[in-house]
């Protein structure tokens, strides 16, 4: 589904923030990436949203290599993609079911089907009763509730989410890694970026470590991290 | 398909109701707008006027003809007559002397002056409208024919005038053409920049929208949208102002024509001018957000 074959990623500034990282993500799998600040967490997924691109190697996204994308082809395999930020990244000027639908509406959908599908993405995050209201009368938890929705609701195959439960407390980023472990039962891939080594815990998931651009564990591979600190 | 004009309609109003957002700002730069495309159609109307007065480019080179005292109201009607059978003239009118001394009575003051005249000093007139197109040296030809006559006295044909009035013409209307062109930049540049700062404005949201996957081209809309009423906002006050400026010297022109005898009312803008100034501000106004969208969007990257 997602393999990176010795992608090296080097910011214009000199930093080099993955070093040829070569890993396979197969379909229907939830995998928690790890890392101290700076080892190449959300590189990696951005280099996955294709809002960066590698300096080296070769990433391939549902058989598809990322390179070969044009410019103005990106919108259209955004769309494919389900992003989950830390910020959330919600439009406060709209509704929540407003900020639900907008994918959809990019999408050219039909009102009756956005009416349809946003209603069934805010009863999955349970904030169908919230639907008229605006993101700043929600708590952040609720906030990153309507980005995970907004997130599923076009029914991507791929969700990449970078530290999604950063500013939540213990309770809600369970709820939330509950809800992610959700998607994975339906097929959904996804790949979460974290801190929280507890949280993860909790989940019997693939987990890979980065350190300073190099990945240093990989619980598939059996190993053992290198670091607890992380 | 219906769902793409459902949601262009959608966008069309939603960017309305953005400009009902900041109600004072939208107007002043559709007020900008207006200004800017009011001018040269007050400039137009001014030389479409002008040709109305002076009876278009014909009326401007006609002869007068100044018969011989000597020569009577008969013989002066049968020579314009013979005059209006030429192939080269169009028309011919003759002004009895006593209908000109009158004429001169009333319009000049000096009525009391004219009365007191033991008789009357004018000689009978012909005004003799060449074929319309003429060329100079026809025309030249022409007045030297009749100069020749037994019956004239003097030939005026101010032609120097004629030509100074043209070459003003020109300059005037090259000057709109100018006026036109460079206040259509400007506005270009007006547009572009409320534009620009509405993008800068709404920066996170571009950002947002390119993450999850919109098009350029689903971005640029609402503020293509936002030109588009500011152009037509625009386009239609300026029809607003140049038919509030007619009405306001309609009474005054009414009245200094009456004092010459003429019946000359301003006329404003046709129908199919009034669409080219509205049309004019709707270009302008897509054509300033399409450039600023083209090229302040580029610089916007998710982060």
């Amino acid at each position: 589904m997602i393999r990176f074959d010795n992608v090296s990623k080097r910011y214009p500034g000199g930093q080099e923030a993955l070093k040829n990282l070569t890993l396979q993500i197969d379909k229907g799998e939830l995998v928690f990436v790890t890392g101290h600040s700076g080892a190449g967490k959300s590189t990696l997924l951005r280099l996955i949203g294709l809002i960066e691109k590698p300096t080296r190697g070769q990433l391939l996204v549902d058989n598809r290599s990322t390179r070969g994308i044009r410019k103005g082809k990106i919108p259209a395999y955004r769309r494919d993609l389900g992003m989950v930020f830390q910020d959330h990244k919600l439009l406060f000027d709209r509704t929540v079911f407003d900020n639900v639908a907008l994918p959809l509406v990019i999408a050219g959908m039909g009102h009756r089907e956005i009416g349809k599908r946003v209603r069934a993405a805010l009863d999955s995050v349970d904030l169908l009763r919230k639907e008229k209201q605006r993101p700043e009368t929600l708590s952040s938890g609720e906030q990153q509730r309507v980005g995970i929705a907004r997130a599923i609701v076009g029914r991507p195959k791929i969700v990449i989410a970078d530290e999604p439960t950063g500013n939540l407390d213990p309770e809600l980023s369970l709820g939330i890694m509950r809800l992610f472990d959700r998607f994975r039962e339906i097929g959904v891939t996804l790949l979460i970026a974290s801190h929280d080594l507890a949280l993860i815990g909790q989940f019997g998931h693939r987990h890979i470590a980065l350190s300073d651009g190099v990945l240093e564990y990989d619980s598939a591979a059996e190993a053992k991290p290198a670091s607890d600190a992380y | 398909m219906g769902n793409y004009f459902t949601r262009h309609l959608q966008v069309m109003i939603a960017s309305l109701g953005k400009l009902r957002e900041a109600p004072l700002a939208a107007f002043l730069t559709i007020t900008v707008i207006a200004i800017t495309l009011a001018l040269p159609s007050a400039l137009h109307i001014v030389i479409k006027n002008a040709l109305q007065v002076t009876g278009g480019w014909a009326g401007a080179v006609d002869f007068s003809l100044y018969l011989k005292p000597d020569i009577d109201e008969d013989q002066a009607r049968t020579l314009a007559t013979l005059l209006d059978g030429r192939a080269d003239i169009a028309q011919v009118t003759l002004i009895p002397a006593d209908e000109a001394l009158a004429e001169f009575a009333a319009l000049s003051g000096f009525g009391d002056a004219v009365d007191a005249l033991d008789e009357n000093p004018l000689p009978h007139t012909l005004v003799v409208r060449p074929l319309a197109g003429l060329s100079a040296d026809a025309s030249a030809l022409l007045k030297q024919e009749m100069d020749s006559l037994p019956e004239t006295d003097i030939v005026q044909l101010d032609t120097e005038w004629v030509g100074r009035f043209q070459s003003m013409l020109k300059l005037v209307r090259r000057a709109l053409f100018m006026t036109a062109g460079l206040l259509g930049i400007a506005l270009l540049v007006v547009i572009g920049n409320t534009i620009r700062l509405d993008i800068q404005n709404r920066r996170d949201e571009i950002e947002i929208m390119q993450l999850i996957g919109a098009s350029d081209g689903f971005i640029r809309r609402p503020f293509l949208y936002t030109g588009f009423w500011y152009g037509l906002g625009g386009g239609l006050l300026a029809l607003a102002v140049v038919g509030a400026g007619l009405i306001l010297l309609a009474g005054p022109v009414s009245e200094l024509a009456g004092q010459y005898g003429s019946r000359f009312s301003l006329s404003g803008l046709s129908a199919k001018e009034s669409a080219i100034v509205v049309g004019t501000g709707l270009a302008l106004g897509l054509g300033g957000s399409w450039f600023a969208t083209a090229r302040h969007m580029r610089r916007i990257l998710p982060t």
